[in-house]
């Protein structure tokens, strides 16, 4: 059988990177002002963006975690990408095109409008940050399994050697090309990801003769000991009443936590209009949900072809199953290929969400609290955006070696987790609910991050068990590893009950422009002339 | 690259003159400076003509149609697209005798109902496209003429 080929995995990768830094580069050109450093200029188009958002969202815990989920848990591993995928239609019909009307920048900009300034954008970047951070580390981590399997490097220095390499390959991009450079590479990332996924899924089904049954059974036949349970739910969840219900708190957070994410929220702002923002998430919507179909073939195709014997005893267990698939079908250059793509996936996503840090921090906390708007659209918030983004980027280094081995969809999951609950609830009340007040945002966005951090910290996801975080503490109060059924509740009731107990009244005034100018667009940032 | 280029008319009012000022602002950064600056506790374009001009905008009929227009289709159908999400996530947590009926073949239940959720993303999309593009667009940018323009 083909063998993995580490010079040239690692020769295309460089050539990725080599020619994602000239198109960098180049767009940087024409930086200038914070808002073509955060916000692109406001000059791509819909499509443009919408293949940027698929960039972006797709990240390696699609593409990996999925298609690796699906051969080992089969159906359980498709629940996932269902999650994913229908979340789109609360940012389509609910956010993206009101939040573009309303923001400059950041979430901030959009929860802050009505309400008293500094503690609600203080809040509101300690929730972007804290999202990013998780997001983050799930990608980082991520990056250690995959070198491990791609490059043959098994020690835990040199895993933290690429990781390293990653981190500062990041920075790079971030710091040259801003907004602009960061979505050329996700719309390069994109194109190459769905391609390569594309050209996979019509390779495997060609051996199946394109008949998705008999697929399903070489699937089943390759699997002996999941056998039949593989095409239905229930293999991964399914065994006790507890893990039923960590599933149902699971699918709660992907539904409502996409729309929260802030990273996918502040790319609606690189597009002149709403209606431009509105065009890109019905471009994100189809090349996703043709992605995860994709998956699905991908991730029985893996099953069938390599085996999930082969999978788990693979460097990166699940996560290998989608690389260790195209070993099959191509040999070491597609291997190499879908290596390379998978690796610019994971540097993609990183970059997006260190720009969407570093955003926060220079617009949310420098320009508007402490220069109290003074700094706002000066060179100082994009020279601030800039040395966060080299914090952000050499704590996400840290942070990856340390995270290296934990399960990457676990860690994404987490981060819907506190995007579902801090950030969604106060983005929709502060779009439609009239009375809604600084005090209300203040009680969901830091009740729903403390909620939803306490009960991943009292979880068996962090100690208690064999696979916890921290296998010999016990400290597992909380019963279920995905604290959204509760933490997403309790966080619109914090918002609900801030608001009404408090003698502060919202702003009529304010209220009636941001509502005009969220559905209207009158008096919404512009595009940028070159 | 699109470009949206700033209306400049001749013929502004004086409640448009922060608003304009902000644009220009945004645009060209120098500007900013001498243009109001905005307080800590609000966001730019605070004066009082300008608060007005927002209430009376809310007020109007064009408006209240649009967002009329808009909820009756974005709730509704929010509701109904998490209802059957959630009813699917139901019946794959807790009816996997059900999910895992064979259709055709291989094919169960629960890998039809899956699609389906595809399916529906689909569908809804599209649906809200073709809703904005001839419903709301046009009352939109009727309203956002008349705020940005020369104004009523």
């Amino acid at each position: 059988m083909n063998e993995s080929s580490p010079i040239l995995n690692i020769s295309i990768f460089g050539v990725f990177v080599i020619a994602t830094l000239i198109v960098v580069i180049r767009a940087s050109r024409n930086t200038k002002t914070a808002a073509d450093y955060l916000a692109a200029g406001r000059a791509f188009t819909g499509p443009q963006n919408g293949i940027a958002i698929a960039g972006d969202y797709l990240s390696a815990a699609s593409f990996l975690g999925i298609a690796g989920a699906i051969a080992l848990n089969g159906y359980d591993g498709f629940l996932y990408s269902i999650g994913f995928l229908v979340a789109w239609l609360i940012a389509l019909l609910l956010v993206a095109e009101l939040l573009r009307n309303t923001g400059k920048y950041t979430m901030g900009d959009v929860l802050s409008f009505r309400m008293r300034q500094r503690p609600v954008r203080a809040a509101a970047a300690t929730s972007t940050m804290a999202v990013s951070f998780f997001y983050l580390l799930a990608q980082m981590a991520g990056a250690g399994g995959l070198v491990a399997l791609l490059l043959g490097i098994t020690g835990t220095g040199g895993q933290a050697l690429v990781i390293a390499v990653v981190g500062a390959l990041m920075i790079a991009y971030v710091l040259i090309g801003g907004m602009k450079g960061t979505t050329w590479v996700q719309i390069i990332k994109a194109v190459l990801l769905i391609a390569g996924a594309g050209i996979m899924t019509v390779w495997v089904l060609g051996k199946y003769g394109f008949n998705l049954s008999s697929l399903l059974g070489a699937a089943v036949d390759a699997a002996p000991k999941a056998g039949e349970k593989l095409l239905g739910p229930g293999l991964q969840y399914g065994k006790t009443g507890t893990s039923k219900l960590d599933f149902l708190s699971l699918a709660l957070a992907l539904v409502l936590g996409t729309a929260g994410l802030p990273h996918i929220l502040m790319r609606f702002y690189t597009v002149p209009t709403a209606k431009e923002a509105r065009r890109s998430v019905v471009w994100a919507i189809w090349l996703i949900g043709i992605f995860y179909l994709f998956t699905l073939v991908l991730g029985y195709g893996a099953g069938a072809l390599v085996g999930p014997d082969k999978i788990n005893a693979a460097p990166g267990k699940a996560n290998s199953a989608a690389p260790l698939l195209a070993l099959e079908l191509g040999g070491p250059i597609l291997l190499g290929l879908i290596a390379a793509v998978a690796f610019a996936t994971i540097l993609a996503v990183v970059a997006g969400l260190t720009i969407t840090a570093s955003a926060s921090f220079a617009h949310d906390i420098y320009a508007n609290i402490i220069k109290k708007g003074q700094a706002e659209d000066k060179d100082s918030e994009v020279k601030v955006a800039r040395i966060t983004a080299i914090v952000i980027g050499l704590v996400s280094i840290g942070g990856g070696i340390i995270a290296n081995g934990q399960n990457i969809a676990f860690l994404v999951a987490l981060a819907f987790a506190v995007a579902a609950s801090a950030n969604l609830p106060t983005i929709l009340y502060s779009l439609f609910w009239k009375r809604f007040n600084t005090s209300g945002a203040l009680w969901s966005i830091y009740g729903g991050l403390f909620v939803t951090i306490t009960l991943i910290i009292l979880s068996p996801a962090v100690s208690g068990t064999p696979t916890s975080m921290f296998k010999n503490a016990d400290f597992d109060l909380f019963p279920l590893s995905n604290p959204g059924i509760v933490s997403i509740p309790v966080a619109f009731l914090l918002g609900y009950i801030g608001t009404i107990l408090s003698k502060d009244k919202a702003d009529p005034a304010k209220q009636a422009e941001m509502e005009v100018r969220s559905l209207t667009g009158a008096g919404a940032e512009k595009a940028i002339a070159h | 690259m699109t470009q949206v280029s700033i209306p400049f008319s001749t013929k502004n009012g004086p409640h448009l003159e922060a608003l304009r000022a902000r644009h220009v602002a945004d645009t060209y950064d120098e500007y900013r400076e001498e243009g109001p600056v905005s307080t800590v506790d609000h966001t730019p374009s605070e004066s009082a003509p300008d608060a007005q001009k927002w209430a009376d905008v809310q007020a109007s009929d064009d408006f209240v149609e649009l967002k009329r227009r808009l909820l009756k289709f974005v709730f509704p159908v929010s509701g109904l697209f998490l209802a059957w999400y959630l009813l699917y996530v139901l019946l794959a947590d807790y009816a996997h005798g059900f999910m895992s009926t064979k259709v055709l073949g291989n094919i169960n239940v629960g890998l039809i109902f899956g699609l389906l959720q595809f399916v529906s993303t689909f569908v809804i999309t599209t649906l809200y496209v073709r809703h904005a593009n001839k419903n709301l667009d046009p009352l939109a940018e009727k309203l956002r003429n008349e705020i940005e323009g020369d104004g009523k």
